[in-house]
């Protein structure tokens, strides 16, 4: 069995996911970054983006808006204001919001949706 | 039925439908309390993680932020109050208030000017009411904050940070609130957000896990890093204070209206009693009434038969 850390999700207002994962990609300001067991100790921004959290059953796939990402010791930790899981995204109301969004030329929404709608297609 | 009798069983009326609204409210309250608790709860995670991180920042680097250096003559602070929308919550709002009175005077008495910001109806009504500058005042949201309003109540005061002395900035960030200790026990407390020491967080955070943190590789840069971390930081902490406000205010309202419900119960069995003793003495007149009838009739009878 390949060697795994710990991940714990959390949003502002409440735990979003954690387990055990092999290898976790997310976006940072300066580029995507893959962590795998054994990474050595960082501590990032996140962007807006999807975070693919790959585990020995499959892959989780969450929409995060801001935030950070440290690990250190095996033990990873997203930190994001807004954190969803793929699963949990009305992929309906999404599409309105970054209609709505496009049309009021509201940059931050439409990020927002858009980053939605991609974890979606992702998963 | 007397007069006297029906005055009190008016009151007994009124006062019982009043029990039954203060029971009410005591139960809705007792309910919420639970709900704010694992709100509480569950935003801890978060902060924990947060703190972990600004101390990992502290340690691993001697960068210096706006947010985190003194000045030296600091002559502006900013007070963030946060009080209730709603009042029947006993003492709550009018304690928050006074420390809020305490520490602006402290703060006055060092040289400083004190610029206030408020949260919640009361405080508001407080300060319009004797006429004191409020720079900012959020209303609507005390009794169950999301994150948004965190957000909502720190972004001006961040940006008054970080704004220069000179032009209407401010050196310093306290935040009065009160502490959700247990069910029977809130304090109001005073806090100093900012600047954050980050010496004593880290202190802190060792002493707490009693180890030392690794050397962590920052993305994109150790400024770039603080620079997001920090505002983040401060907003979980006004969260943290909303949400043991929140939790606070309905303690403070379920033991009012406990105080309420049982005041009622007492004034009920007061007023019983007199009732009681007002339809006895109605009885006795009456009873009295007949037989002195009776009586007078005898009398006529026996003098007539003579």
């Amino acid at each position: 069995m390949a060697a795994e850390l710990h991940v714990e999700l959390v949003a502002a207002d409440r735990s979003v996911w954690s387990g055990e994962a092999t290898l976790v990609i997310a976006r940072t300001t300066s580029g995507d970054i893959g962590v795998m067991p054994g990474h050595q100790p960082l501590l990032g921004v996140l962007e807006s983006g999807p975070v693919t959290i790959k585990t020995a059953e499959g892959t989780v796939v969450a929409a995060v808006h801001g935030g950070f990402i440290s690990f250190a010791d095996d033990k990873l930790s997203l930190l994001a204001e807004i954190a969803e899981l793929a699963d949990e995204i009305d992929v309906q109301r999404a599409e309105r919001a970054l209609e709505r969004a496009k049309s009021e030329a509201d940059a931050a929404a439409e990020r927002r949706a858009d980053v939605r709608l991609r974890a979606v297609a992702g998963h | 039925m007397g007069a006297q009798l029906r005055v009190y069983k008016r009151r007994i009326k009124s006062v019982t439908a009043t029990k039954k609204i203060t029971k009410a409210m005591e139960m809705i309250a007792a309910s919420r309390i639970v709900k704010a608790q694992r709100q509480v709860a569950a935003s801890t995670p978060y902060a924990s993680e947060l703190t972990r991180a600004v101390t990992a920042v502290a340690t691993g680097s001697n960068t210096k932020h706006a947010l985190t250096t003194e000045a030296e003559n600091p002559v502006r602070a900013a007070v963030l109050l946060v009080t209730s929308d709603r009042g029947l919550a006993g003492g709550y709002s009018s304690n928050a208030i006074k420390t809020a009175e305490r520490l602006t005077e402290r703060l006055r008495a060092e040289g400083k000017d004190v610029v206030t910001y408020i949260v919640g109806r009361k405080g508001v009504a407080y300060y319009g009411f004797r006429d004191r500058p409020v720079v900012e005042s959020w209303t609507g949201f005390t009794d169950s904050p999301t994150y948004a309003d965190a957000k909502r109540v720190a972004g001006p005061l961040i940006e008054a940070v970080r704004q220069d002395t000179a032009e209407g900035g401010v050196d310093e960030l306290h935040i009065v609130f009160t502490e959700f200790v247990s069910m029977m026990t809130q304090t109001p407390v005073d806090n100093r957000l900012l600047p954050l020491s980050l010496e004593a967080t880290a202190e802190e955070t060792e002493a707490a896990t009693g180890k030392i943190l690794p050397l962590y590789e920052f993305e994109p840069s150790v400024e770039g890093v603080l620079d997001a971390l920090l505002p983040r930081y401060v907003e979980s902490r006004i969260y943290n204070a909303l949400l043991q406000s929140a939790a606070s205010e309905h303690a403070a309202r379920r033991r009012a209206m406990k105080s309420a419900t049982d005041n009622a119960e007492e004034l009920i069995k007061s007023l019983t009693r007199l009732a009681n003793a007002a339809r006895q003495a109605d009885i006795t007149q009456e009873i009295s009434e007949i037989v002195g009838g009776a009586s007078a009739l005898a009398d006529a009878t026996a003098g007539s038969d003579k």
